[in-house]
């Protein structure tokens, strides 16, 4: 039981991590309808960025806590900036342009684009995982239980409990700006039909721009979390990672933001579980059935709405 | 600069940029590739004995920023912003009959010179069995595009994890000539071992691809193609972790094809010896080639007359319109899986000779960017046109492998210049190289110059081939989306067989 | 008891289709006699195409039977079979409402695709094909003579070897029920195959309908709302509305019938000349439109939403 809350509580931080990465996911998906093959290598780019300055900083472990929220805020502020703007630039670059063009070219854009990226960082910083001293320490023990069979504790890190109330923050703030800004109904009405928007003085092209700049500051957040989490980064962290969080997308409802949110949690958990109880080797195969089988038996996801063939 | 910017206003009437939004436009693009550049080039992080350290680069990202606004200014002074007049002159229609009339005599030429390649390549010393070996890789990317191209092509199913199928194709035959067939048969099958197992790797692979197949026939586009992928890596870790069976990371040596049972081997009973001829490595070479030159063509002649079959006609049906096809009775099920099995069985056989021809097979071979290496070979080839995948299989393995010779290539030059020139002309250029480049970097300041010095260094171009795939991946979807060859050609006729613009062609739903 | 009653190729029974709270169509029963032109018609969303998709599979019914008997007497129960089965099987081919031709292949590739199954057989599942048996070379010169018949017959014999794609409007109208012919049916479902062709046009396909009824012993299911078409050839009319069946008789029964007359021109609905804006606002509907077309635009505008979606 408490192995299994323990599971619980990593479960749920890994997976609150996907969650993020997975509203990028959803929006592009849902506003023009492609997979952002290059969007978990963003989430790369927004790790990356943030152990960078990390590094420059020098905070460590044993700077004054006051100094790590400040200079935190700061990595927070700059890796979002910096994914953003690698996003709208990839938007312009590989993806606006072939909008109208055939069906496949964005696909095959974006997957070189996430080859692109990931390359360039591998040039740019080597291969090699960047390691650091873990800069946020401590945790608390939630319940300590001494059997027979051995000792019990069950313990939440000051790290897993702030990457899960960011998440939360950051979702409500989220569903906020979609449900209650001119923004949000710019782009729930692109969703709906593009030309109809524009007819109606949307600025098409500006919405979709926003939507991969927000996209792109979950990721980044997510991406730093990651980072201060684990404790190491490196150029190709955002392929599985990618793959994964796509698949919250889908199991939680293509087009949806709880849903993404709701989905990263199970596929975290999904992960976590089948670690701790089958293998860990084939942790990642767990994650690839689970798209699999979302994809082939509910492609409607969970919060999604189901779609009938038009004849 | 403002020069040359009011010309060009003067010269073209429409399209014009004012030289104010010229420089906002560049002032944007230089402070937009710096923030792109600045955190990741500029701060390179080095471990020194187990420590980070941060060390900046800011020269290499200011010239990469400057080489980035450069070529922006170029291209609006000579490309976006000439009279349209030029762009619309291009007669469009005219290319098509005479690309026409030439490519009826592409393929025989270049089988003809696939043909004889090995003898011209013998002729090069230095280059004879890299040069072989090489077209032997071409020739395995050409056969997997032709397999690919049945799949995504032809029935419209786009498939990212095809190098599955080439996984279980070469892990067959590692598996099956290492273990099983002495096992079952004794040791004496094992210089057999290639050509029992090269059609059973097909069809090992064909039943994969129909298992693999049949899940995802009600999936299409995006969704297709990330649950192939999940498939592919599926396979490549169980391949990896699956350590009793397969040997895991560390993969499996496997025995190298014979001619017919003769070993190429410097010894009694192998292939010099048994028709007198003086042992060299290049017959091992050569023989591999032809042998992925039929294999090659074998694929080649089926997919050409499956497209005349009916099989072949319903596959490209179902790319232009499922629902249709259902609506004339064709079991689209069966259609699509057909489509699977056969492309995946040529994928195996592409597999089973790779690792023949490897002599070595581990995970690492069969990584997704493999599948999206052919992916993008079909595609830049132009869907569903099989010498396309020729041209763009040379293209896309030929800059690949530049990268490799770069520099082996540089020095090749060189010591031809040499052996051309006298001495002192070569030694004459190279000294005013020197001069002019030597001059130039003494004016530059200490800092700068050991940066610069820092930053040449320790870039080998081997490491931006993957970098030059995906940028080449992006610009061709971006100013060639339907590939080289653009235009189908019609499986039958009445009365002549005029080629289909591919701007009519779906693309399939998958 | 009406002729079309006494042997009729296809019998709807009873047939209800329900999106999960919406009915497209309510117990919904009518005959289609042999060698009879049957027109469907009734307003926009009335469900005339959601009783096709039921009749050549691509819905399930929610109820109900659909009975198809050949003239030899084989008996097909369509409710319980895929949609390509009833066309391999129980002979029913069908055009779609939005033309769906495979726009990138030629004339003659379309018609030979439709004759898939025949050739398939033919070439014993491929591997007589490859090797080019004599069996598959005589089918294909077959298939290849049937492509050119309803190519002549279609008038597009001289477009043969060009993209369908590339084909006018009314020519892809016309080469779609070329091919649907080419699968050898016994009952032709036509969606609107009279929807955006000038007079002279819809004139020639009155002929080419009433040329495949007589000429070729076909029972035809047409659904149509150009009304010179459906007057001028139908043997049998049925009229749906909101998925009900309101009217069924022969042309002259139904232009005199006071339901149809109600459901089409409104009389009970009170005029609100708000609505008519609804009805400009929709160009591409009004485009192809007759008198009475207008008014069922208006209809349909004055339901809820819900209701049209997902029909058709």
């Amino acid at each position: 039981m408490e192995y299994f809350l323990q599971q619980l509580i990593n479960g749920l931080t890994l997976g609150s991590i996907y969650g993020l990465i997975a509203i990028g996911y959803t929006m592009v998906y849902g506003i023009i309808g492609m997979i952002n093959f290059a969007h978990g290598d963003v989430f790369m780019v927004g790790s990356v960025v943030s152990f960078i300055v990390i590094l420059g900083l020098g905070i460590t472990g044993g700077s004054g806590s006051f100094m790590i929220i400040l200079a935190l805020a700061l990595v927070v502020i700059i890796a979002m900036l910096i994914a953003s703007v690698y996003n709208w630039t990839i938007e312009r670059v590989a993806y606006r342009p072939l909008r109208g063009s055939f069906r496949l070219a964005p696909l095959i854009s974006a997957i070189g684009m996430s080859i692109v990226l990931q390359e360039f960082v591998r040039i740019a910083q080597e291969g090699r995982p960047k390691p650091i001293q873990a800069v946020i320490t401590g945790k608390h023990e939630l319940l300590h239980r001494l059997t027979e069979g051995g000792e019990f504790i069950v313990t939440i890190s000051n790290m897993q409990i702030l990457i899960i109330i960011s998440t939360l923050a950051l979702m409500a703030i989220f569903t906020m700006i979609i449900q209650r800004t001119s923004l949000g109904r710019a782009q729930r009405a692109c969703e709906q039909d593009q030309k109809m928007a524009s007819l109606l003085g949307i600025d098409v092209d500006r919405t979709i721009s926003i939507t991969f700049i927000l996209g792109a500051a979950l990721a980044a957040f997510a991406g730093m979390m990651f980072f201060l989490y684990y404790n190491v980064t490196d150029f190709f962290i955002g392929f599985l990672a990618g793959i994964k969080a796509f698949t919250a997308a889908v199991l939680g409802g293509i087009g949806s933001i709880p849903g993404a949110m709701l989905g990263g949690m199970v596929i975290g958990l999904i992960e976590v579980m089948w670690s701790a109880y089958f293998s860990v080797e084939y942790k990642d195969v767990a994650a690839f059935t689970v798209l699999v089988i979302v994809l082939i038996f509910m492609p409607q996801g969970l919060l999604g709405k189901p779609e009938v063939e038009k004849v | 600069m403002s020069g040359p910017v009011k010309d060009t206003s003067v010269s073209s009437e429409q399209g014009a940029i004012s030289w104010f939004d010229l420089v906002k436009d560049l002032i944007g693009t230089a402070i937009l590739t710096m923030l792109i550049l600045t955190p990741i080039v500029t701060f390179k992080t080095t471990m020194n004995q187990g420590v980070l350290f941060i060390e900046d680069r800011w020269v290499q990202s200011l010239l990469l920023t400057a080489a980035v606004v450069i070529g922006r200014l170029l291209l609006h002074l000579f490309v976006w912003h000439k009279p349209p007049s030029t762009a619309a002159a291009k007669p469009v229609v005219a290319k098509a009959p005479l690309s026409e009339s030439l490519a009826k005599y592409v393929a025989p030429a270049m089988l003809a010179i696939a043909i004889v390649l090995p003898f011209v390549l013998h002729q090069v010393p230095s280059w004879d069995k890299r040069g072989i070996d090489f077209m032997i890789t071409i020739l395995i990317y050409i056969m997997l595009g032709w397999g690919l191209n049945i799949v995504v092509g032809l029935a419209g199913l786009l498939d990212l994890g095809y190098v599955a199928f080439y996984a279980v194709g070469a892990y067959a035959y590692a598996l099956l000539s290492t273990i099983y067939l002495p096992l079952w048969f004794g040791p004496g099958v094992v210089p057999w071992a290639f050509y029992i197992i090269l059609p059973i790797s097909g069809l090992l692979a064909a039943t994969w691809g129909v298992i693999l197949g049949f899940p995802v026939l009600r999936l299409r586009g995006d969704y297709l193609a990330i649950v192939t992928l999940a498939f592919g890596e599926m396979i490549r870790l169980v391949l990896i972790n699956w350590f009793s069976f397969t040997n895991g990371p560390q993969g499996i040596n496997v025995p190298k094809p014979t001619f017919f049972g003769l070993p190429f081997k410097d010894e009694p009973g192998g292939f010099a010896a048994f028709f007198g001829i003086p042992h060299d490595r290049i017959y091992s070479y050569i023989f591999l080639y032809y042998v992925i030159l039929v294999l090659a063509l074998i694929t080649y002649f089926a997919t050409n007359r499956l497209r005349r079959l009916p099989i072949g006609r319903a596959w490209e049906a179902l790319r232009e319109d499922e629902v249709a096809c259902r609506s004339l009775g064709i079991n689209t099920t069966t259609t699509k899986l057909t489509a699977f099995a056969i492309g995946a069985m040529f994928g195996g056989f592409a597999g089973c000779f790779f690792a023949a021809r490897q002599g070595f097979v581990s995970p690492e071979s069969f990584v997704y960017i493999e599948s999206a290496m052919i992916l993008a070979i079909v595609v830049l080839g132009g869907l569903g046109s099989q010498i396309g995948i020729v041209f763009s299989a040379i293209v896309i393995m030929g800059a690949f492998e530049l990268f490799r010779e770069f520099g082996a290539m540089g020095h090749a030059v060189q010591d031809g210049l040499m052996y051309v020139l006298p001495d002192a002309v070569v030694s004459g250029i190279g000294s005013l190289f020197t001069g002019t480049f030597g001059a130039l970097y003494g004016l530059l300041p200490d800092a700068m110059r050991n940066s610069l010095a820092g930053a040449t260094t320790g870039m080998d171009p081997i490491q931006f081939r993957m970098l030059a795939v995906g940028l080449a991946m992006v610009l061709m979807m971006r100013f060639r989306p339907r590939g080289l060859v653009t235009r189908r050609q019609p499986t039958v006729f009445l009365k002549e067989r005029k080629s289909v613009s591919s701007d009519l062609v779906a693309e399939g739903h998958g | 008891m009406q002729d079309w009653s006494k042997d009729p190729e296809l019998r709807v029974q009873h047939l209800t289709m329900r999106f999960g709270g919406l009915t497209a169509i309510g117990d919904l029963s009518f005959d289609a006699g042999r060698k009879q032109i049957t027109a469907l018609i009734g307003p926009n969303g009335a469900g005339k195409t959601t009783v096709f998709n039921c009749i050549t599979g691509f819905y399930k019914p929610t109820e109900g039977m659909i009975n198809l008997r050949h003239a030899d007497g084989t008996e097909f129960m369509l409710e319980r079979m895929d949609d390509y089965i009833i066309t391999q099987k129980a002979k029913v081919a069908r055009t779609f409402q939005n033309i769906r031709l495979f726009s990138g292949m030629t004339l003659l590739e379309n018609l030979m695709v439709a004759q898939h199954n025949m050739l398939m057989k033919a070439s014993s599942y491929t591997i007589g094909g490859i090797f080019g048996s004599g069996k598959f070379k005589r089918a294909e010169n077959e298939a290849l003579e049937r492509c050119k018949y309803w190519l002549n017959k279609v008038n597009l014999m001289d477009r043969a070897d060009d993209p369908a794609g590339d084909l006018p409007y009314g020519a892809q109208r016309r080469l779609e029920i070329a091919r649907a012919m080419c699968t050898g049916p016994r009952l032709l479902c036509l969606d609107e195959p009279a929807a955006g062709l000038n007079p002279r046009e819809s004139d020639e396909l009155n002929k080419l309908l009433l040329s495949i009824r007589d000429d070729h012993n076909m029972a035809i299911l047409l659904i149509e709302h150009d009304m010179s078409v459906v007057m001028g050839i139908s043997d049998h009319i049925v009229v749906l509305d909101y998925g009900r069946k309101i009217a069924d008789g022969t042309p002259a029964q139904i232009k005199v019938d006071p339901a149809v007359i109600r459901a089409y021109l409104g009389v009970e609905e009170d005029e609100d000349p708000g609505e008519n804006i609804v009805v400009a606002a929709a160009p591409a509907k009004v485009a192809k439109v007759s008198v009475p077309r207008v008014v069922v635009q208006k209809r349909v505008a004055k339901k809820p939403v819900v209701k049209k979606g997902g029909r058709k």
